[in-house]
């Protein structure tokens, strides 16, 4: 069980930081074209569980990410579950 | 079958927009200017004699056997050396030039063993050739004088003129007794190779080829064979032709090594080979090889290899040996059982950049297809995966943007993290040939790599950057463009996005991205940033290329795009002589990307999510297709740890030994419940393998590899699988297994159906590549014969788009405990992982992974060259043994990671590309220190050589690779 949550609090951690790299990159562009730009680049690279596990996991605390990566929440693609 | 002969015009047929025409024994002919009377006269089809002539070399006119006699010219002048010209009246035959050749010949041949039959060259060599086209019938002056034949005299007295043979080459002898002194060999060292290796000695009579100081092992050699293929005697012979004999037929392929792509005959006996020889007609390559392509492929009948499908239950039973249909049967009921209890998604593939295209495309037809998901990745994840996605931002297109040739335009080149005379050796010569000419040369790199200094080169400017700062010094670069105003502006203007342009000018602009201010972080001088940076905008023609050192950091996208933006700016994209340039790694590496590898890609770069695009293959494949992208490499192994990604299908690829972070990597494979490898031999990844299923190396298949330049090169099978099945058709199996019907007689079919679906190939078929040798994609109806150059009057994309590019420096940084960086790369006899290069002679060269150091950090941490000092991380640590070496700078340590045991990704990070995933490999804090003792993790690596790779039947199940 403790295996779990640990691999889990891993796993929110690494995709954060994912994210978190993606957002430094367009953070050099006015915020109106960085936030749709960084939900864009996630729809496109990302795997339907990737995002949808980042939306769980930063969705209900989203002060937990930097501004950037909280205007682009509400735009990342969520796709049907399996 | 028979033995391909190229035809030797002697000396090189020059290009030049001017013709001239004269007449050979009484036939009109016309040729370039420039052209030799020689060259001329064998394009009429009409051999005059030669020796120290060959179409590869400049004429040296030593020999004086090509005399020919010219209306209205004194004498008999030598035909390499006279050049054509308009109404010239030549005859080659007559009494007095067979007279004059005929005492040549006897002359050489008084210095020449008569042993042809028992000669290695029998059959091919041009002394006997041409003994016998001048007629020659005796030898007037005896073989008893002076003489370079026999070890003794007469008398017994040892013969002071007498050398014996070199055989420090592992694959090459130098019999001096034979030599005719033509210079071809020396001059082939220099002209198309460019290493200055050999000399001749002595004057006269004396004189004799040397190499370097001792002999050709320990000279500057790097046994590209150059030389052997120059010359026209058995004096420098490929030792594997000295034991078979000639061979009889030949057939050209691709060698299957780097990214380069050359083309060789593979000379055979039967299925033996005899010889590799590069093929002049190849585009990439024009008759020239390195080491690897040219004599290291004795790996493909290795004893190591692996020929019989095996399955075991779990990793630590031993392998048991099974048909092909139980081996294919199993697996696809693992599949079958996995994705119904843990998901359509839990499985996926990795593709191979050492496969055939057409392999490759199998295998993502394989994933989307019958696995119902998009999981393919391709280990482009972990090389140039920035390149297609930075390319394709800026400029429209995920490829290079010029072909090879173009480099004998450049007037200034910039090579950024790239080391092309170890990496892209063929490449590096011709870059080498330019820049002898004059062409400048800036290098940015953390490392003196040698091209900074070789014979007769030398960089203007070697700018040292720290590993890291990529960006901060292409910015740098910029900003003296901008600040300076040496835009091209007409070129901007009409060519780019001029709203993202002023963006981009705008933040380039900035103090920060100044040489000045950048400084700090790449520990470049300022003032020698500016004048590289002038250099580059205003010195003509300014042609880029890099390498890994660029991709593969936390900011390889960016820095992709930072090199697009100065390219862009400068206005160097879309001619000859320009460009942005990926010196691609593995041979394969650029078709498996176009191919489809990509988890959010099919075929020629199009997104899974664009619905015009599925639906083609949906149409022709006869299955819906997911419409989300699938995992990438490191996101598989992260979702095996965390219990949702559960079987992985591997083809030809060693991720355990290539991919960073060692222990993360095999943590992933252990969670795995299905691992399929397909490869040569029992790599590292099959330690966690539950099915093994034989690969097939290049020379037992029909297909295509793509190279650093777009080119479609054919590979021609030579031999049978050993494992009676080429890869293409255990692919096949296997879908057909899962209940997907992949129907295919042969290779070229597949290419069939990728051109039908990929508009960037539409015009490709194999019949097209037999007619035209090659094309570089895209070829289609616009191109039918292909495109050379990308971009030429608009970029793909429509407007080129400059892109912001701030320096974001990497969260891998250098502290207390772990104070210097490391960074990685190869050199020039092994090969990527070396499962191939390490089975072969090449470790003659290349025995061990060292670990280069600054002379001063060395001595502050009591390091001598040879110790062995363990390399810690925050990863893990791994002893190797140390070499100082000032090539590096104080604070940066490097290492090559050719071989398993050293284990050198135990040490990176998994810290990756923004953009990609591309693992920083580049950049990696550590600490040095002396140790007595192998680590933790290469003393259980060692048990597990063995422990994990037993065959069940075999003497103790071990394998003759273990390690010892
Ligand atoms: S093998 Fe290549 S490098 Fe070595 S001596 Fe011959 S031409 Fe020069
Ligand atoms: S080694 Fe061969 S190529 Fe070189 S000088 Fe002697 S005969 Fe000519
Ligand atoms: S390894 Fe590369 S450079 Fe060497 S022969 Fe092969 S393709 Fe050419
Ligand atoms: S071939 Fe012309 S002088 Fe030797």
């Amino acid at each position: 069980m403790t295996e779990i949550v640990h691999a889990d609090a891993e796993k929110r951690e690494k995709l954060a930081h994912m994210a978190g790299q993606i957002a430094d990159f367009f953070k050099a562009y006015p915020d109106e074209q960085a936030a749709p730009a960084i939900a864009d680049h996630i729809n496109q690279f990302w795997s339907r569980r990737m995002r949808a596990d980042f939306i769980a996991a930063f969705e209900a605390a989203p002060e937990a990410l930097p501004p950037l990566l909280r205007a682009a929440l509400p735009a990342l693609r969520r796709a049907p579950a399996e | 079958m028979t033995l391909i002969k190229e035809i030797d015009f002697g000396t090189p047929i020059r290009v030049s927009d001017k013709a001239v025409t004269l007449t050979i024994d009484g036939q009109s002919v016309t040729v370039p200017a420039g052209t030799s009377v020689m060259a001329a006269a064998m394009s009429l089809g009409t051999k005059i004699p030669k020796l120290c002539a060959t179409d590869s070399l400049e004429p040296f006119g030593s020999c004086r056997l090509c005399l020919v006699e010219i209306e209205g010219r004194h004498g008999t002048p030598a035909s390499c050396t006279t050049p054509a010209e308009d109404g010239m009246v030549v005859r080659t035959q007559s009494e007095n030039l067979a007279s004059l050749r005929k005492g040549v010949m006897e002359l050489y041949i008084s210095d020449h063993p008569l042993d042809c039959l028992t000669c290695s060259a029998n059959g091919d060599c041009e002394l006997q050739d041409m003994a016998g086209a001048v007629g020659l019938r005796e030898v007037r002056y005896g073989y008893e004088g002076e003489n370079h034949v026999f070890a003794k005299g007469k008398e017994g007295l040892a013969n002071e003129n007498w050398l014996g043979k070199d055989a420090s080459n592992p694959y090459f002898t130098y019999d001096p007794t034979k030599c005719i002194v033509c210079n071809r060999c020396v001059r082939a060292c220099e002209e198309v190779q460019g290493t200055f290796a050999l000399t001749i000695t002595g004057r006269g009579f004396a004189s004799r080829v040397a190499a370097g100081p001792t002999d050709f092992l320990g000279s500057e050699c790097v046994s590209c064979g150059a030389c052997v293929q120059a010359c026209p005697t058995a004096t420098l012979m490929e030792n594997s032709a000295i034991q078979m004999g000639q061979p009889e037929h030949s057939k050209v392929t691709t060698c299957a090594y780097c990214g380069v792509g050359c083309s060789f005959k593979a000379e055979m006996q039967g299925d033996r080979v005899v010889r590799m020889v590069p093929y002049k007609a190849g585009a990439a390559n024009e008759g020239h090889s390195c080491v690897k392509g040219r004599f290291a492929w004795g790996y493909a009948t290795h004893k190591d290899r692996i020929t019989k499908p095996m399955i075991r239950g779990k990793i630590t039973d031993p392998w048991r040996e099974v048909s092909w249909e139980e081996a294919i049967g199993h697996a696809a009921s693992e599949f079958r059982r996995i994705q119904d209890h843990y998901g359509r998604e839990s499985v996926g593939a990795i593709t191979s950049s050492r496969c055939t295209n057409e392999e490759v495309f199998l295998i993502q037809k394989l994933v989307r297809a019958a696995f119902g998901n998009n999981n393919v990745d391709t280990c482009a994840r972990v090389c140039h995966s920035p390149t297609g996605y930075g390319l394709k931002t800026t400029l429209g297109t995920s490829a290079g943007t010029q072909d090879f040739k173009s480099v004998a335009k450049a007037d200034v080149i910039l090579i950024i993290g790239a080391n092309p005379t170890d990496g892209h050796p063929v490449f590096a010569s011709r870059m080498k040939k330019r820049l002898r000419q004059g062409a400048k040369l800036i290098v940015a790199d953390p490392r003196r790599i040698d091209i900074v200094r070789t014979p007769h080169v030398a960089a203007d400017y070697h700018l040292q950057l720290k590993p890291g700062t990529n960006v901060a010094l292409t910015n740098a670069i910029a900003h003296v463009v901008v600040t300076e105003g040496l835009i091209d502006e007409d070129y901007v203007r009409e060519r780019c996005d001029l709203a993202d342009f002023e963006l981009w000018a705008r933040f380039i602009a900035q103090e920060q991205n100044s040489p000045e201010a950048t400084e700090q972080f790449t520990g470049v001088p300022a003032a020698d940033l500016r004048a590289a940076a002038r250099l580059y905008a205003t010195g003509g023609n300014g042609a880029i290329y890099y390498g890994l050192g660029v991709t593969e950091h936390s900011q390889g996208s960016t820095m992709v795009m930072a090199m697009a933006n100065l390219a862009m700016a400068t206005g160097n994209i879309g001619r000859e002589g320009v460009g942005i340039n990926p010196l691609r790694g593995q041979n394969n590496v650029q078709g498996a990307c176009d191919m489809g590898s990509f988890p959010h890609e099919m075929t020629g770069y199009r997104h899974v999510s664009d619905d015009a695009t599925r639906q083609i293959f949906e149409t022709i494949w006869g299955v819906a297709l997911d419409d989300e992208p699938g995992l990438r490499i490191p996101n598989m192994l992260d979702e095996a740890v965390g219990g949702t990604f559960k079987a992985l299908y591997v083809q030809g690829e060693d991720i355990a030994q290539s991919d960073p972070n060692t222990q993360h990597v095999t943590a992933g494979l252990s969670a795995m419940e299905c691992v399929v490898v397909q490869d040569l031999f029992l790599n590292e990844t099959a330690k966690y393998a539950h099915i093994f299923l034989p690969g097939s190396s290049f020379l037992e298949k029909d297909g295509t590899f793509t190279n650093a330049e777009r080119r479609i090169n054919r590979v021609r099978q030579v031999m049978a699988p050993l494992s009676g099945k080429a890869e293409w058709q255990v692919t096949a199996d296997f879908a057909k297994a899962l209940g997907y019907e992949m129907d295919y007689s042969h290779p070229s079919e597949i290419m069939d159906e990728i051109a039908r679906l990929t508009p960037s190939f539409s015009g490709v078929s194999y019949e097209k590549l037999d007619a035209l040798g090659s094309v570089q994609w895209p070829c289609n109806e616009a191109a039918p014969e292909g495109t050379p150059l990308m971009h030429v009057d608009r970029f793909v994309r429509g407007k080129g788009r400059f892109m912001i590019t701030e320096f974001v420096p990497t969260q891998e940084r250098t502290g207390a405990r772990f104070p210097l960086i490391l960074t990685t790369g190869r050199i020039l006899s092994q090969y990527n992982v070396g499962a191939q290069t390490r089975r072969t002679a090449n470790s003659a060269w290349h025995d061990e992974d060292v670990l280069e150091i600054h002379p001063f950090d060395a001595e502050n941490r009591g390091v001598k060259t040879g110790d062995l000092v363990s390399l810690a991380s925050r990863s893990g640590d791994i002893s190797l043994r140390a070499e100082v070496s000032e090539r590096m700078q104080p604070g940066v340590v490097y290492t090559t990671f050719h071989h398993a045991e050293t284990g050198a990704n135990v040490i990176t990070t998994d810290y990756s590309d923004w953009a990609t995933n591309c693992p920083e490999y580049k950049v990696t804090a550590v600490e040095v220190r002396r140790t007595n003792y192998y680590s933790q993790w290469q003393e259980r690596n060692r048990e597990e050589d063995v422990s994990l790779r037993l065959i069940a039947g075999r003497d103790a199940g071990r394998l003759p690779d273990a390690a010892e």
